[in-house]
């Protein structure tokens, strides 16, 4: 990352999540930590990935990025300016600019409006009129998205999932944002249309310049969509680095397993990618671990990883911007421990 | 479980605390005068007052709705009618009897009614509903289908004259529909007096049964879960009572507290048809007549009693499902 | 219960399975062939509406039958299923087939603790007292690796974790020895980590028990790691058959191609679109003639005389292995040799 000033700047980001209880009178009585303490920034242009499995608190954090909720603390800047608790007016330019994409493109659109009445829709709120009239720019942008102009008049039901995870596409283009938060935008759809809107989305990325926060949990997909990424777990960034770096040299022992666990359809004449199989589920957010949080299923524990927790660093043999929150980082020669590794396979 | 119960009954007291401070509010809203109409022809200044201080309203609202509040409590001593011992909810302006002994009066009948009729139109409610989604499609699942339209659009009035003309005075099957004696008095009177206003308020309502116990069913007939009990090899209707049902019982169990505790609020309808003396009528005359402590005793009976079922509701459907936490 | 058997264990032919709608007749499943072994693994990949489900569910006859119609022929251990009786299926059920489903949450009854819905299973086809059938549901919950299984037992499906409850699921599938296990999408709802010890869990359960699995799946990678034979859906229909190696290296068939083709994968070249299927899966209320896959197809102007928009290819299969596909295959090894160089 360059020393400019990043476009999006999230510092401590913090969201917990009260959960009432107790007698006679219902009051706090724990939180459900969903993200807590995160750092990380976006630069102009930039696609970071975040991933994750369920409960790690990705999704949380793009929703707090794009305000939709409200952060318990922590700080998140938009170039430069302080919008952690920036009330409706002041967030209204922002708004604009910070767009969303969202999992389901059959439950985010309403039914009951036109295609061009869906993605106009922004345009009206923000009373924004383009040049040549706001039914001009949705057909240009149908026809960005690949969809058909003629389709103006058409009900979300006459299309395709593929499609209208595109019409979600266009609707998040009319802003002209400079920021895509992408809430696991394929993963409701079929393989053979996943292909498609990844290529769509990484054409806009990369062609009108557009920031991305993409958050998925193939971790496949976001690698061929990210230049960075973070891997989370818990609710904390465990490892962030550009892509090459986090994919070719994992160094926090999650990251590993984590990418060993992905099932490759063409691996079959490469040598055997090294196995590790962690053992359990994620704790609950709601009691997690001591110190660090992935001490519970990781083969490397010891007291200090119960009694602190690591900080996300430049741990030594990382390159500059690849930082690791582990006590006993990976290197490439470990072999994770014996009771961990048992591959019937492998063996036989 | 008992966490559950003093939170829901303290909740309940606080809900019964504002009904009555609302009603009380809302009936000197009314431009009417009970003092006015119980005074009579030759109304003086003086007899005003002095009739205002006998029914307790000589004094501002507030005052007098604490004073009637504390009454409930630990009773209240009037200068008209003399000591009236807790739970005091007032006199009657209209008849000068303690409002209490009247609502008590006429409880028995209510509940008679209510109970009788609720246990009519669960069981063939929830039967009918049962067979239809059992034979989903078939002869007998539309005949219910139609026959439930149809009982929903009845109106008792209407059957209930009916159904006197037919089969009290043209074939003498049944008896005349009366309530003087209740079920620890005289059983069999008090059975053959209620068996016919039962039967037409459960036609109203048994349709509501039938629909929503087939609707629920269809829809857990179509569960994931069902599908597995099926694919693990249990029988079709080991199934249909084991699993399926269990499902659709919460709903059903919804609509049947509410439904009693409205029952029990009087039945105000079936009462006049029937001339039966039950605690709806005993409303309609409290409105009639402006008499404020009656119609705040109704009012909180049928209250209490929505806020009563409500909470056994709750409570049935943690039982029913282990998912529900009761706190 | 040796695989040596010559009859195969489970024999499907030339199954059609039709459902009427208010909107037509949905033709989910036409003409489909396979055979399967004891202790094998057969992998069905599919999109939504490739039939892969309707299929399974037909084996177990829990399709719907007022509105079904069906042809063909299914034979489980030499007996026909089709025409079984519902009694006759039900002793079948969960006893010498059983099936594991997508979201386990949903499928295991809410009203009943884990161990009794495992031990109702075994109840019902051993006659196990109510003490022994807990004892057994124990010994299974163990077996599938859950904690403290003596505690658990008296635990209710929302108390289980994702992982656990799939566990509990195939427990419950596997309490009778069943000789087939069908699961369709078992993993899919899962996280990865928790996946890989689901597949890892089928593995092993598989070498101890013999059972022949059905795995249904979308998830080439899953086949990669799961499947011995591998059959590729598409419209209802089998477009390609092989040993796992056979189709995951040397795909035959231009869908096969394009799902291998339009999958990221960990190491592949990053920078370059990926190249996916042009097109959505094709509605089987209204399916294209001749090949379903011509419209989303790109080769079909290598073909001759437009075959591919009015001639049904024909499933050859020798030795397990073939496709349905006009373009002759010479051609096709050429092409697709051509774009698989250009895929790593």
């Amino acid at each position: 990352m360059s020393n400019a000033q990043p476009l999006l700047d999230v510092s401590g980001l913090t969201k917990h999540f009260p959960i009432k209880g107790g007698f006679p009178i219902k009051r706090t009585i724990g939180a459900v930590q969903a993200v807590d303490g995160l750092d990380f920034q976006v630069g102009e242009g930039e696609a970071l990935g975040l991933v994750g499995e369920s409960g790690c608190g990705k999704s949380t954090t793009g929703r707090l990025i794009t305000r939709l909720l409200e952060p318990t603390s922590g700080t998140i800047s938009y170039r430069g300016k302080d919008i952690t608790h920036a009330g409706r007016k002041e967030l209204a330019p922002v708004r604009s600019e910070i767009q969303m994409i969202f999992q389901d493109p059959y439950a985010s659109l309403n039914p009951r409006q036109t295609v061009g009445k869906i993605i106009s829709g922004p345009m009206e709120i923000n009373g924004i009129n383009p040049e040549g009239g706001r039914e001009k720019r949705v057909r240009e942008l149908l026809e960005i998205v690949g969809l058909n102009p003629e389709h103006y008049n058409r009900f979300p039901h006459e299309f395709s999932g593929g499609q209208r995870q595109r019409i979600g596409v266009a609707r998040a283009l009319a802003l002209e944002p400079k920021l895509i938060v992408a809430d696991e935008p394929v993963s409701a759809l079929d393989v053979s249309i996943q292909a498609q809107v990844v290529n769509l989305l990484q054409k806009v990325q990369r062609e009108l310049g557009i920031a991305f926060v993409f958050i998925a949990h193939d971790l496949a997909v976001v690698r061929h969509f990210s230049q960075r990424v973070a891997v989370m777990y818990l609710g904390k960034i465990v490892e962030i680095a550009d892509r090459d770096d986090l994919y070719g040299n994992p160094r926090h022992p999650y990251t590993r397993a984590l990418l060993s666990a992905v099932p490759e359809a063409s691996a079959d004449d490469k040598p055997a990618r090294e196995r590790i199989r962690l053992t359990g589920d994620v704790p609950s957010p709601i009691n997690p671990p001591s110190g660090c949080r992935f001490r519970t299923r990781c083969w490397k524990a010891t007291e200090k990883c119960a009694s602190e927790a690591p900080p996300l660093v430049q741990v030594e043999g990382n390159k500059p911007g690849h930082l690791t929150a582990c006590h006993y980082p990976e290197t490439e020669a470990t072999v994770p421990a014996p009771r961990l590794a048992k591959d019937p396979e492998a063996a036989a | 479980m008992f966490r559950f119960l003093v939170r829901r009954v303290i909740g309940a007291m606080v809900i019964l605390l504002i009904i009555s401070a609302i009603t009380f509010w809302l009936f000197y809203a009314v431009p009417r005068d009970p003092a006015m109409m119980s005074c009579g022809k030759n109304c003086t200044p003086e007899n005003l007052a002095q009739i205002r201080k006998n029914l307790g309203i000589d004094h501002s609202i507030p005052v007098q709705y604490w004073e009637w509040l504390k009454g409930v409590f630990v009773g209240r001593d009037y200068t008209g009618f003399g000591r009236c011992d807790a739970p005091c909810f007032g006199y009657s302006f209209a008849n000068n009897v303690p409002v209490f002994d009247t609502i008590m009066d006429r409880l028995p009948t209510t509940l008679s009614l209510a109970f009788g009729a609720a246990a009519i139109f669960l069981v063939f409610g929830v039967g009918a509903g049962m067979l239809a989604a059992l034979k989903q499609g078939q002869f007998l699942d539309k005949f219910a289908s139609s026959a439930s339209l149809l009982g929903s659009s009845l109106q008792i009035y209407f059957v209930g004259y009916l159904a006197m003309f037919i089969f009290v005075a043209k074939l003498g099957w049944l008896d005349q529909p009366q309530d003087n004696k209740t079920l620890l008095e005289d059983p069999s009177s008090w059975f053959s007096g209620l068996l016919l206003p039962w039967l037409v308020l459960a036609i109203i309502f048994t349709a509501n049964y039938t629909r929503m116990t087939r609707s629920q069913m269809v829809e857990q007939l179509s569960e994931d879960y069902v599908r597995t009990a099926r694919a693990k090899g249990l029988s079709r209707s080991n199934v249909f009572f084991r699993f399926a049902w269990r499902g659709a019982m919460g709903p059903i169990v919804t609509l049947f507290g509410i439904d009693l505790g409205t029952l029990i609020g009087g039945a105000i309808i079936t009462e006049s048809t029937f001339s039966l003396h039950g605690v709806g009528r005993l409303a309609v005359a409290s409105v009639d007549q402006s008499d404020l402590p009656m119609l705040l005793g109704v009012t909180l009976l049928a209250a209490g009693a929505i806020v009563f079922f409500n909470i056994i509701v709750d409570a049935v459907y943690a039982l029913i499902d282990p998912r529900i936490r009761l706190a | 219960m040796t695989s040596t058997d010559q009859q195969p264990f489970l024999s499907v032919k030339d199954l059609q399975v039709h459902f009427s709608t208010e909107d037509g007749i949905v033709k989910a499943v036409d003409g489909l062939t396979f055979d399967l072994a004891k202790g094998q693994t057969l992998g069905i990949v599919g999109e939504s509406g490739s039939g892969k489900s309707v299929t399974n569910l037909t084996i177990l006859g829990l399709h719907d039958r007022r509105r079904t119609t069906i042809d063909g022929e299914i034979l489980l251990d030499g007996k026909e299923l089709l025409s079984a009786t519902e009694k006759e299926l039900e002793l079948l059920r969960g006893n010498k087939m059983s099936m594991i489903f997508q979201d386990a949450l949903a499928s295991l009854s809410p009203f009943h603790t884990i161990g009794a819905q495992i031990g109702e299973t075994y109840r019902k086809h051993t006659g196990a007292s109510k003490k022994e059938a807990r004892a057994r549901a124990i010994e299974m919950l163990r077996r599938v690796g859950i904690p403290q299984p003596d505690v658990r037992v008296d635990d209710y499906p929302h108390q289980f974790s994702g992982g656990m409850r799939q566990r509990a699921m195939i427990a419950m599938a596997l309490v009778c020895d069943p000789e087939l296990l069908i699961a369709d999408e078992p993993t899919t709802a899962l996280d990865v980590t928790v996946q890989a010890q689901i597949l890892d869990l089928l593995k092993d359960l598989q070498q101890e028990f013999g059972t022949a699995i059905i795995f249904i799946t979308h998830d080439l990678g899953v086949i990669a790691d799961i499947a011995d034979d591998v059959l590729v859906m598409y419209g209802g229909r089998c477009v390609e058959r092989g040993t796992k190696e056979e189709v995951l290296r040397t795909p035959q068939h231009p869908y096969t191609l394009g799902l291998l083709s339009s999958m990221p994968s960990l190491d592949g070249p990053v920078d370059v679109p990926l190249s996916p299927i042009p097109g959505a899966p094709p509605s089987l209320l209204t399916p294209p003639s001749g090949c379903r896959f011509h419209p989303r197809c790109t080769f079909t102007d290598k073909v001759a005389g437009g075959l591919c928009a009015t001639e049904r290819p024909l499933l050859e299969v020798v030795d397990g292995r073939g496709s349905a596909c006009h373009l002759p295959m010479e051609q096709r090894q050429d092409l697709f040799a051509d774009l698989a160089g250009s895929r790593h």
